[in-house]
């Protein structure tokens, strides 16, 4: 009895959690439509989440395509496919490792600093100083993180996609012997519209989820550095697994039919 | 006048505030005293709203503030007319000292231009003791004492009609703790405002109170005015004044 006590809680628990999660994402939305706004806030956030995330949005797509087009070649030859490499790594970074990757890097360096940001003013009492002074936290803190990520995460996807193919392209036209124009031709000629459409709108929705989680957790944080640790912990693994079940859920949506 | 009747809140197990009755009226300082974990700041934090109490009311100038909803017109004016220094001074440390003291006019219904904000706020930080070239620093690059005197600073930016000060000389040497003193009785007397201070330090309570009141057990054990203070006859009152390991308040929390 016991045993099954345990498993009723935990599943009323998630029950829960996840209830707790969507009314804090709809409260979030609905201050789009309620005034004041902190237009300054928002810029800020798109500065930080969007211009500060290209580095290491580039670097992890780079290396990416670059390993993505060896693979392929590699893996090609064993039926004599190694032509289709443009193709395959121009699929694969915008389809699906483009907006996964950087998806996880956004939770990585965004999420982790939304989370430990808010939990260190809601354990110093920066949040309550907020509310006494007349600012709804949730209209000045989370409401600019999570719009700047939704619209800003579509733009670094389309970049990570974009170096990702150029790092597949340089492996392929440097070291596989590609020639370059017919690369960049079968590049161009093999990508379809909805692959586009469905890697930019991956980023959004994986946008939306990184930093709602680091604003959800953070303003839920316990008492302490404790307490803070345990919110970016939360905060990070949580916008993680969300963005590769959206992912599935996403790529299930687009692609069959 | 601020009222509170039969104010309960429990956390969990652990009740906090079980039937809390305290009047403040309008224009006197009010010192609530009480060691460490009696529920002084969860009280303060009731009456701005911050924590909805279990039960009982609690009415400022009539109004019953425990019913005002969160993002309401109602309830920004009534925030509008408190200003609070908190226990760690609250200051947001992502912006510089004189936006923290103007934040509440920067933004919002108080809103005015840049410069006259920045004006004021210098004017406040004067007030408080601080030079203006304090204004352009950021919070963390000052001492425990300024960063408190910036937090006093902002709490009385907007000239509010009522000032609540969570424990404003924890964790400051005596020198500074007089000073501090010294300014909150100067503000609250020269702003007419009703004052709230939250403390267990008697020397702050003999410098500010015009009433003192005594929080212990989740229920008010003595009010009075700080001159009977010391003949109190509540048992309570007395060893929380001498600091005395004996008396009814246990020592082993």
């Amino acid at each position: 009895m016991r045993f099954l006590a345990n498993i009723g809680r935990a599943v009323l628990g998630m029950l829960a959690a996840i209830g707790r999660v969507a009314l804090f994402a709809l409260e979030t939305i609905s201050h789009l439509a309620r005034p004041p706004f902190y237009p300054r806030e928002f810029a800020s956030a798109l500065i930080q989440i969007g211009f500060f995330s290209l580095p290491v949005v580039g670097l992890t797509t780079i290396f990416t395509g670059g390993a993505l087009a060896l693979q392929i070649y590699a893996g090609g030859a064993r039926f004599s496919a190694e032509a289709v490499v443009p193709q395959i790594v121009a699929i694969g970074m915008v389809r699906e490792l483009g907006p996964v990757l950087v998806g996880l890097m956004i939770a990585a360096r965004v999420t982790s600093s939304i989370a430990a940001e808010i939990a260190t003013m809601k354990v110093t009492e920066q949040i309550d100083a907020l509310t006494t002074l007349s600012t709804n936290p949730m209209k000045y803190l989370t409401l600019p993180r999570v719009l700047a990520a939704t619209l800003v995460m579509p733009l670094l996807v389309g970049v990570g996609d974009l170096i990702g193919i150029m790092g597949g392209y340089l492996v392929g036209v440097e070291r596989l012997g590609f020639n370059a124009g017919t690369y960049i031709r079968n590049t161009v000629d093999f990508l379809e519209p909805l692959d586009i459409i469905s890697s930019l709108s991956k980023g959004a929705v994986f946008g939306f989820l990184a930093a709602l989680m680091g604003c959800y957790f953070g303003m839920r944080s316990g008492r302490g550095a404790q307490g803070v640790g345990r919110a970016t912990k939360s905060a990070v693994v949580a916008a993680s697994v969300l963005i590769l079940a959206a992912n599935f859920i996403l790529t299930e949506l687009f692609f069959t039919a | 006048m601020i009222e509170l009747g039969n104010v309960h809140k429990s956390f969990g197990p652990k009740d906090v505030l079980c039937g809390v009755d305290l009047t403040l009226a309008k224009g006197k300082s009010m010192v609530i005293i009480g060691g460490s974990g009696t529920g002084k700041s969860v009280l303060l934090k009731c009456i701005l709203g911050l924590i909805a109490p279990d039960s009982g009311a609690i009415t400022v100038d009539g109004t019953d503030v425990t019913r005002l909803r969160q993002g309401s017109a109602e309830r920004d004016a009534f925030l509008a007319r408190f200003g609070m220094l908190f226990q760690g001074g609250a200051l947001f440390d992502s912006i510089p000292v004189w936006q923290n003291v103007a934040f509440r006019l920067l933004r919002g219904s108080l809103k005015r231009p840049k410069a006259e904000a920045r004006e004021i706020a210098i004017e406040k930080l004067r007030r408080v003791g601080l030079t203006p070239d304090v204004a352009d620093l950021f919070p963390a690059e000052l001492s425990g004492g300024m960063q408190k005197r910036v937090g006093l600073a902002r709490a009385i930016a907007a000239e509010p009609e009522v000032i609540f000060f969570d424990e404003p000389t924890t964790g400051l040497d005596p020198i500074m703790s007089g000073v501090i003193n010294d300014l909150i009785r100067e503000i609250v007397v020269e702003m007419g405002a009703t004052a709230m201070t939250i403390t267990h330090d008697m020397s702050s309570v003999r410098a500010i109170a015009d009433d003192v009141a005594m929080l212990h057990g989740g229920v008010i054990q003595w009010t009075g005015p700080v001159g009977d203070m010391d003949s109190s006859g509540d048992a309570h009152v007395t060893q929380f004044i001498s600091g005395s390991a004996e008396g009814p308040i246990e020592t082993v929390r």
